[in-house]
């Protein structure tokens, strides 16, 4: 039982890692480089405006997907890595 | 062949569809019908979960949005894609391992709290109501246009199909009609794009086009646009004019609302396992991405469209005679969403921001006397096949695409609802012995109820119609999503302090909604309004993500000062965060 319990305590501090960092990301491509960030980047010019608009329509989609993508197949390895997958 | 015969021919085949879908997925379990029985594919959920969440709004409504507004309504692009992160991190696998059928009985079983179940259910219910009456509407006017029946006859055969089913197929049947009316919504939503894309800027690929060479003027398209829209004294399409804060908070809110809708959430009951709940939210994303990338693009190339008809030699020309406009216009203003009135009597069709101080002298020397064209936003998707002069086919596919992505939401909408009354009240609470026999009748009664409800509501829309989808993103914003989060990330917070959270939220978001929007939206009752609010630049839409705040804050300070979460539950607790073991969890 100890030992179960010590692989979840420590499968559960992965799993939040891997939270945390994604919605850094998540945080910084919209909220971040889509808005409040966008002065900053205003001087990268895409397509005849400037690479916060980019973000904004098209490239925080983008980074949105890959995120949940990479969720998926790291925390499928942390399943197996730690012996709980189905 | 004639229009009107082939608008007939598209959507009649399409429905025919549907109901030979119907016909062979029938429910024959309970199971089956809140759950498809759990053996859909991650792919296919992904689909299925892509026309479910894509409402008339995304299709027909959004791509206005952003066209006559430019990069302040990049919000809606962000917040409701951005939501799936959060739906994929933090809820989908762990509600698809604790095996049950709703999103309010795993509350109900994780705050040990018929209470908290039955708060669950209202928010639920009142969330997915508000939310059916704009679907069955959008049925009723795509009827209306292109089927030249009157809505009433268009909302009850568009009623009927979805009768046929959702009653008989449940979640199963409901399944597979939605995969169909995606391919269906995204088919139509494209094909137009592409053949703009391609005028325009000669990119096939629409969200490549739009950063792309506008063909006519070599300049770049958003560079060209920026200066027409300048030039007839409206805001930059590019830049940011809106405020800063509010635009944060209303994404944060269209984020978490997404995230806590129930009929969504639930769409991740039926994959097989916990790996394929996080495959399949990554699948619905791309599915949805399909649509999303594209939209900004339509957006923007049918605002340059707009222009080029009415200024076809430039905005620095004479605008076009009213006796020479394009068909289209003339279609579009039959139905009133379309308005032109020659307010200088010159025969010409001025469009420009009257509104606009700065621009008042150039539109003076210019004779104008206000702008003369109104054109609602939601017509823009639907004209744009007629505007860009495509074939007749186009034109009909687009008028069966929308009623997908109408009829497919309301499906699953209806669906969220019935098995709330079915599972939640009565099996749940009411009469908690019926046989599965039963209950899969109930479930089916409920189905039908509800879809006669919205009917009822779809016909006689209360006036406040129009900001129900605020209120249903403001509901499961403050109520569902942190409730669900806390029971799966926050072992400490307890019965007490869910139920307190929740109440918070959702009382504090519903009074600051209604202090905008007027009580009970009943017109003059506000005391303050969206351009003025109460709190810094916060308006009542964007209120949702400050609600959830109120009720993770509430449900924490509560927890703490009552008595700890009982061991068996934060067993539960365990449980659901560890996959092993999700099949035996099917049953109960």
């Amino acid at each position: 039982m100890s030992t179960n319990n010590k692989t979840a305590e420590s499968y559960w501090k992965a799993n939040l890692g891997l939270i945390y960092g994604s919605l850094a990301i998540w945080a910084v491509v919209s909220f971040g480089f889509g808005i409040l960030l966008r002065p900053l980047l205003s001087g990268i010019s895409v397509g005849g405006t400037d690479l916060g608009f980019w973000f904004a329509q098209q490239g925080s989609i983008l980074v949105f997907l890959g995120l949940i993508f990479f969720y998926a197949w790291r925390m499928n390895a942390l399943d197996r890595e730690h012996g709980v997958e189905e | 062949m004639d229009q009107f015969v082939l608008n007939w021919l598209f959507i009649g085949a399409s429905f025919a569809l549907y109901i030979g879908i119907a016909i062979w997925a029938r429910a024959g379990s309970t199971s089956e019908f809140y759950a498809a029985g759990r053996g859909v594919h991650p792919v296919t959920n992904g689909m299925a979960t892509a026309a479910d969440w894509m409402s008339a709004a995304s299709f027909i409504s959004m791509a206005g949005l952003i066209a006559f507004t430019g990069y302040d309504n990049s919000t809606f692009l962000m917040g409701w894609t951005g939501g799936y992160v959060l739906l994929a991190l933090l809820l989908a696998p762990y509600l698809r391992k604790f095996g049950k059928f709703t999103v309010s009985e795993f509350i109900g079983d994780r705050f040990y709290s018929p209470t908290a179940r039955l708060v669950a259910v209202i928010c639920l219910l009142v969330a997915s109501i508000t939310y059916v009456i704009g679907q069955m509407q959008g049925v009723g006017i795509a009827f209306g246009r292109f089927l030249e029946v009157d809505a009433t006859t268009g909302l009850f055969i568009g009623a009927g199909v979805v009768f046929a089913y959702a009653v008989f197929g449940g979640m199963k049947g409901v399944t597979y009609t939605q995969v169909a009316q995606y391919v269906v919504l995204i088919t139509a939503y494209t094909i137009p794009a592409v053949f703009i894309s391609l005028q325009l800027t000669g990119n096939p690929i629409p969200g490549l086009g739009l950063f792309g060479e506008h063909s006519a003027s070599g300049e770049p398209l958003l560079q060209k646009l920026d200066s027409l829209v300048t030039e007839l004294g409206f805001n930059s399409y590019t830049g940011h004019h809106g405020n800063t804060l509010n635009m944060v908070l209303f994404t944060l809110s269209l984020m978490i609302g997404t995230a806590g809708l129930p009929h969504v959430i639930m769409r991740f009951f039926t994959v097989p396992t916990v790996a394929d709940a996080r495959w399949s939210a990554g699948w619905t994303l791309v599915f949805i991405a399909l649509l999303y990338l594209t939209a900004p693009a339509v957006g923007a190339m049918a605002r340059l469209n707009l222009i080029d008809t009415v200024y076809p030699n430039g905005t620095q020309a004479e605008a076009v005679l009213y006796d020479e406009r394009p068909e289209w216009m003339g279609t579009w203003e039959k139905t009133g969403l379309l308005k032109f009135e020659d307010k200088n009597g010159d025969g010409r069709i001025q469009w420009y921001n009257e509104g606009s101080e700065a621009f008042a002298a150039t539109a003076a020397e210019r004779g104008w006397q206000g702008s003369e064209l109104v054109v609602n936003r939601d017509i823009l998707v639907l004209a744009n096949p007629e505007i860009a002069q495509l074939p007749g086919w186009v034109i009909a596919l687009v008028a069966a695409g929308g009623l997908a992505a109408a009829l497919s939401t309301a499906a699953g909408l209806l669906l969220a609802i019935s098995s709330a009354v079915s599972h939640d009240l009565f099996k749940g609470q009411l009469t908690p012995n019926m046989s599965e026999k039963s209950e899969l009748l109930t479930a089916r009664i409920s189905m039908a109820a509800a879809i006669a409800v919205a009917v009822y509501l779809g016909l006689n829309p209360p006036g406040f119609a129009a900001q129900t989808v605020a209120l249903a993103f403001g509901l499961a914003a403050a109520s569902i999503f942190p409730a669900l989060m806390m029971g799966i990330f926050f072992k400490r917070i307890n019965n007490t302090g869910a139920v307190a959270g929740m109440l918070v939220g959702l009382t504090v978001t519903l009074i600051y909604i209604f202090l905008h929007k007027g009580w009970f939206f009943i017109p003059g009752t506000n005391s303050f309004s969206d351009s003025d609010p109460l709190l810094l630049t916060i308006k009542s839409t964007s209120f949702g993500a400050v609600g959830a705040m109120l009720n993770f804050a509430t449900a924490y300070i509560v927890s703490k000062v009552t008595a700890p979460t009982p061991q068996h539950i934060q067993d539960l607790v365990e449980s659901v965060r560890i996959p092993r073991g999700a099949g035996a969890a099917v049953d109960h």
